[in-house]
């Protein structure tokens, strides 16, 4: 099927907000941020700013008309700095000027005068002083205390995993123009449109029906947009309706990278048993959540942590703490994954070291204790539909672990220097937002006369597709020519109350909602044709490639006479549905549930080779069978999956951020935070999808694809830890992601890889 | 303010502007060509990619290009082309083609400026490969992808180029037959030819607040903001091409040589073969398209590639300041962090280094946290010759580790004359540890660049004398 989207893209007349034409007047807007990770602010001087060339006007929390909060979860994050600056990169002033070079020229005048306190970076130094930011939470299954006894194999340690920047390369922006009566229309890069309308309504006290945001695409999100869109749309919308002029704001890479959170990272203790012959019988494990100086999702992230803290695996007894800790950090949040990577780092982690202790390959061990149909999720789920076993040996018939395992050792025994590794990872991953209120969504499908269809949902195109699914979804239904159906920008203004684009659900719930409208107008359609083709029964009615069937034989009526027609006879072309998903709930008192409409699962073999001269690697090659049901557009799901296993493997490698002990973030730019590139993707990858797979939850038995895959990255770490244990046997170590080459050569090297930098 | 002329896709541009602001910013601003892309205005990420194409005789070549570190006033008698500049009305080409069909495009983004990169390299090479052509997206990032759909779109553009027959023409001549390119293309040198450019002037430096740019590949990365305000000079090599030359005794690089003209200097190639392939590891194509190699040696940081080369090399710099002139080491050049031995008005003419002789032997490392488009952890060179298996003339060189780009003259002078051996080896490590001082930085920790630095010089010996060096002693 024809994508529309690519094909603008390729040409390069796809529109993101930095390239829509500005009207005349238009302004702009650059954020003031503190350079100091916490402090009391003694003073604001702005005199020198306000009078340089160009400047309108400079806003700080003392302008703002409503409440200054844009907490999500809990309210503790103000837009601008009141009293006191809790991070490096915390917006205090906005500098509004003719512009964009003249607005950050002018910031560079602001005196902030701020006098220093303490700053924790650390989540455990924040956990033993007591900052915390919710409650911890638990989840438990069996009794793990009464299970260590039988166990024959105990194994504790600590594993560590590292934060992610997003680098969506469409950096974060928004643009908003005044509309008459108070109102305020705006253009954001957000994956939660309803999030900004709702954060305006509240910062600039005016109600949610005098705002109108639209979203036509994002040069990526990966969670970054989810929540920490919303700031800079508030900022444009504070000064468009104070200005009286339309204002735009798109941050340099330097100060997104500065002010916005990251995923979190976590620093955690394990504590596994297991009988001689690698059943696992208990789990216990504490999570370190760095959530930095506000909320943001971190509860949300840190509760999917937990539920997602056994992988892809049964085990009885469980018993799962978390902190979320205060941090002077930029506020951590949603990024692909939402907490469940860090999850399943520690028990991957738990598993390699057992299988060390007990003489045998960690895949012994996985591969034994893989979820079937009926086990208990220790969130109280019942695995049903349960394709764990399936995608594993799925991969096994592909690829036989043996031979690799020989091809591993014959390499290193041929070569002293260079050293081959590999590791396997099963994953799991539930498919709904834990925060059962959110798994809604609504469509809107408008037929025009001329037959051409318009649909609006809640979903954000992000380049993961979600246009094209939906539109494949009514293509399906009204079986007419693509190039008919379009999909509409996402508009409060037309789906009004949206969920964000987010936990992977976008095409599920977006997907269903429009299913439902376009069956709706199907109907309405059908049962108008019986009538003009004196068709007692409907259901003998069909539409397929613009014709309308009798009875099975082609009429003389076409889509668009009919539409034509029904038009003429007063009937209604527009359709809204609405989406909310079935059997899903969680007691929060109890955590227990069934927090998920279903599970993904998959399977992936990972081979690295490590040159242990230089502590340098290379990918070798990404083997796996992956679960996505009946995909509905696969070469979309293809790409998706190769995307999310390149930045876990990212994440796991060569990304890594440093902030300094004072919270400044020393990875600040392109030239020091290293992505994956051309040069670093695998040799070989090959992605199958697991056949015979149902799932009655999203539409026509697909499955969601944009963050499970994420997490066979993690097998890379394992792999690569493999390959340093062949060529240095005896090394000790502490399971702390990512593996950097620098982290790789003090393991070669070193007694202890623990090469913090100190800056 | 200067006036501008040049054509930027099919347009003829005459405007006054200031030249100090980059291509990019005027592209998206003035001109509304908002395909290009500004995503982190560095030089690395690759959304800005363009081509820029020069009049060599009665031919343009185009070279890919970050807008973002391109000063406008570079763009002068040139051919700008953007992503509008090479759609075709209706269709996709097969570059763009294949990126649809072969998922190489998520977000979109990105997608322009690798379609960019690629076309460069379609205009660039009468012989296409794979392998090649990826390397010529090593200043491109995508974020979505993760690049395995962008490999795939790569093999299939090349093998479908490859299946059509060449025709005598140039590869311009044959992307347009293949709809590649748009047929006003042909017109471009004429219209080049009918700009006036003036010759260069003087490189004397009249004015004492002026910045001299050369490529503007870091002066525009570490002064984003502030380079337009600056009264600025340009002394891009474009508009010279004087070649690399050698003599009965040394091999002359004039300073504005660029990177990637020195990495396919056929003089460089004669005496080492090997650096072709190593110097992929610095920056990108467009990167290396712009950078000089005076820029990289004034610009004095501790981890630069070209003068951790020529250090080693023994490399020596000619300074002329107007009418005078004066020669001094490169390896006495340095004076401290960003400290250099040369006057504000004086400029990098030309840079020498002994001719190699048979028994010559370079070696040079480079480890950065990503390997390609990073700046190093630590790099190293070791040049010397083999007199009767006896080092003479050793040069080692070691960026990252101090703060310049250091000589390691203890070192060097230890390995001097003696026929090496595992303890010779070993003594030689240690005097290494003895003449450096790293620092923790997003580079990584002291401890860690103590050890690399030591593992490359390692790996160094391995090359010339397997066995000396023996892991038990290293563990």
């Amino acid at each position: 099927m024809k994508n529309f989207d690519s094909e603008k893209h390729v040409r390069g007349e796809s529109q993101f907000v930095d390239d829509l034409l500005v009207p005349e007047g238009t302004l702009y807007a650059h954020v003031y941020y503190s350079r100091v990770a916490h402090g009391k602010i003694l003073s604001i001087n702005l005199s020198a700013a306000e009078t340089m060339t160009g400047v309108t006007a400079i806003f700080t929390s003392k302008d703002i008309p409503g409440a200054n909060q844009i907490g999500g979860i809990v309210p503790d994050e103000p837009l601008l700095a009141e009293q006191y600056v809790h991070f490096n990169g915390q917006p205090i002033a906005v500098v509004v000027a003719d512009s964009a070079f003249h607005a950050r020229s002018a910031t560079e005048k602001i005196v902030v005068e701020i006098e220093k306190l303490p700053v924790i970076t650390d989540p455990r130094e924040a956990f033993s002083k007591n900052e915390l930011l919710v409650p911890p939470m638990t989840i438990e299954l069996g009794d793990i205390n009464a299970t260590w006894s039988k166990c024959d194999i105990v194994v504790e340690g600590i594993a560590e995993t590292g934060g992610q920047e997003h680098l969506y390369l469409e950096t974060q922006g928004a643009f908003a123009v005044p509309v008459e009566g108070g109102a305020v229309k705006v253009v954001s890069s957000t994956q939660g449109p309803t999030a900004v309308q709702r954060t305006i309504s509240k910062v600039l006290n005016i109600p949610m029906n005098k705002i109108e945001v639209d979203v036509l695409r994002l040069g990526g999100g990966f969670g970054g947009k989810e929540d920490q869109a919303t700031p800079w749309a508030v900022m444009c919308a504070l000064a468009a309706t104070k200005l009286r002029r339309p204002v735009k704001m798109i941050l340099h890479r330097q100060d997104d990278m500065r002010m916005t959170g990251k995923r979190h990272p976590y620093s955690s203790d394990f504590k596994i048993g297991l009988k001689s012959d690698g059943t696992i019988l208990a789990y216990e494990v504490t999570f370190y959540q760095n959530g930095g100086a506000a909320a943001d999702l971190s509860p949300a992230v840190l509760q999917r942590t937990m539920f997602h803290c056994t992988n892809s695996y049964f085990i009885p007894n469980v018993k799962a703490i978390g902190y979320s800790c205060r941090t002077n950090l930029p506020p951590n949040t949603a990024f692909r994954g939402f907490g469940g990577p860090q999850g399943k780092f520690v028990i991957e982690a738990a598993i390699f070291k057992a299988a060390e202790a007990m003489n045998v390959e960690p895949s012994f061990i996985q591969k034994k204790n893989l979820l079937k149909n009926g086990d208990e999720f220790p969130y109280g789920q019942i695995a049903e539909r349960c394709q764990a076993i399936p995608c594993w040996n799925s991969l096994e018939q592909k690829i036989s672990i043996g031979n690799v395992k020989k091809k591993v050792d014959d390499f290193n025994s041929a070569n002293e220097w260079k050293k081959k590794g590999f590791a396997l990872m099963p994953i799991c991953f539930g498919i709904s937002f834990t925060n059962t209120m959110m798994n809604q969504a609504s469509a809107l499908v408008h037929i025009y006369t001329d037959g051409s269809v318009g649909i609006s949902t809640a979903a954000i195109e992000m380049g993961q597709g979600v246009n094209m699914k939906i539109h494949a979804i009514a293509q399906k239904i009204f079986s007419i020519n693509t190039e008919r159906i379009k999909l509409e920008s996402t508009n409060t203004t037309r789906v009004a109350n949206t969920s964000p684009t987010a936990a992977s659900s976008g095409a599920d719930l977006n997907g269903m909602a429009t299913q439902l409208a376009c069956n709706v107008l199907l109907e309405r359609l059908i049962k108008f044709a019986a009538e003009q083709l004196h068709q007692y029964d409907p259901t003998k009615i069909s539409i397929s490639d613009e014709k309308i069937f009798n009875d099975g034989k082609e009429t003389e009526w076409t889509w668009t006479k009919l539409i034509s027609a029904a038009n003429a006879a007063r009937i209604s072309l527009t359709s809204h549905h609405f989406y909310s998903t079935p059997k899903i709930y969680f007691n929060r008192e109890s955590s227990k549930g069934h927090p998920f409409a279903y599970h993904v699962f998959g399977t992936a073999l990972i081979e690295v080779t490590l040159d242990c001269l230089r502590g340098t690697y290379e990918i070798d090659a990404v083997n796996i069978v992956h679960d996505v049901g009946k995909s509905l557009q696969p070469a979309i799901d293809l790409s998706q999956a190769e995307g999310a296993i390149m930045q876990g493997i990212g994440w796991m490698t060569v990304e890594e951020i440093i902030y300094n002990n004072e919270g400044r973030l020393i990875t600040d730019a392109l030239s020091t935070y290293k992505v994956p590139d051309v040069h670093f993707a695998p040799k070989e990858m090959n992605i199958s999808f697991l056949e015979n797979s149902e799932n009655p939850f999203a539409p026509f038995n697909s499955k969601a694809i944009g963050e499970p895959p994420f997490m066979y990255g993690i097998g890379a770490y394992f792999a690569l830890l493999n390959a340093i244990k062949a060529f240095r046997p005896n090394t000790t170590y502490s399971a702390i992601a990512p593996m950097t080459p620098e982290r790789a050569l003090s393991l070669l090297y070193k007694e202890v890889g623990t090469l913090a930098p100190a800056l | 303010m200067n006036i501008l002329e040049c054509i930027i896709n099919n347009k003829a541009i005459e405007v006054l502007a200031n030249p100090g602001i980059v291509v990019l910013d005027f592209l998206r601003q003035h001109e509304h060509l908002m395909g290009t892309k500004e995503g982190c205005r560095e030089g690395d990420c690759g959304a800005c990619t363009i081509l820029v194409g020069e009049l060599h005789g009665n031919e343009v070549i185009y070279k890919s290009v970050n807008s973002c570190l391109m000063p406008l006033g570079d763009a002068h008698g040139k051919h700008i082309v953007t992503i509008e500049g090479i759609n075709q009305p209706k269709e996709l080409n097969p570059i763009q083609h294949a990126f649809v069909e072969d998922g190489g495009t998520q977000c979109g983004f990105c997608t322009p400026g690798f379609i960019m990169s690629l076309t460069g390299y379609c205009l660039n090479n009468k012989q296409l490969k794979s392998s090649e052509a990826i390397h010529s997206v090593d200043g491109n990032i995508c974020r979505c992808t993760g690049h395995p759909p962008i490999k795939k779109a790569i093999h299939h553009i090349v093998d479908g180029l490859k299946k059509f027959p060449k025709t005598n023409g140039t590869p311009l001549t044959h992307l347009i037959e293949q709809n590649i390119l748009p047929e006003y293309f042909l017109s471009i040198p004429k219209r080049l030819e009918a700009i006036n450019i003036a010759p260069l002037v003087d490189v004397h430096i009249e004015e004492e607040h002026m910045t001299v740019v050369s490529g503007g590949t870091d002066l525009y990365v570490q002064k984003a903001f502030s380079m337009h305000a600056e009264r600025t000079k340009r002394i891009s090599s474009w508009q010279k091409h004087v070649p690399i030359t050698e003599d009965e005794t040394l091999i002359h690089l004039p300073g504005t040589t660029t990177v990637e003209e020195f990495r396919l200097s056929p003089v460089i190639a004669k005496y080492f073969p090997e650096l072709k392939t190593q110097f992929e590891l610095f920056g990108s194509t467009p990167i290396r398209n712009r950078a000089t190699v005076a820029g990289n040696i004034v610009n004095a940081s501790p981890i630069g590639d070209m003068t951790c080369l020529l250090i080693a090399l023994n490399a020596s710099l000619r300074l002329r300041d107007g009418g005078s002139q004066r020669t001094i080491p490169l390896r006495q050049f340095y004076k401290g962090y960003k400290q250099i031995d040369k006057k504000k008005s004086e400029l990098i003419e030309s840079i020498s280094f002994p001719l190699p002789k048979p028994n010559s032997r370079l070696s040079y490392e480079k480890v950065s946290r990503r390997k390609y488009l990073d700046i190093a952890s630590v790099n190293t060179t070791m040049a010397f010759e083999l007199n009767n298996d006896r080092i003479v003339n050793c040069g080692i060189s070691a960026g990252g580790v101090g703060p310049t780009p250091l000589f390691l003259a203890k070192t060097s002078e230890y390995l001097n004359g003696k026929i090496l051996n595992g303890k010779y080896f070993e003594d030689a490590l240690e005097i290494a540890q003895t003449e450096i001082s790293p620092i923790s930085d997003a580079r990584g920790s002291a401890e860690y660049k103590r050890l690399l630095l030591r593992q490359l010089m390692v790996t160094h010996c391995m090359k010339y004398f397997p066995g000396i060096v023996r892991k038990e002693s290293l563990v």
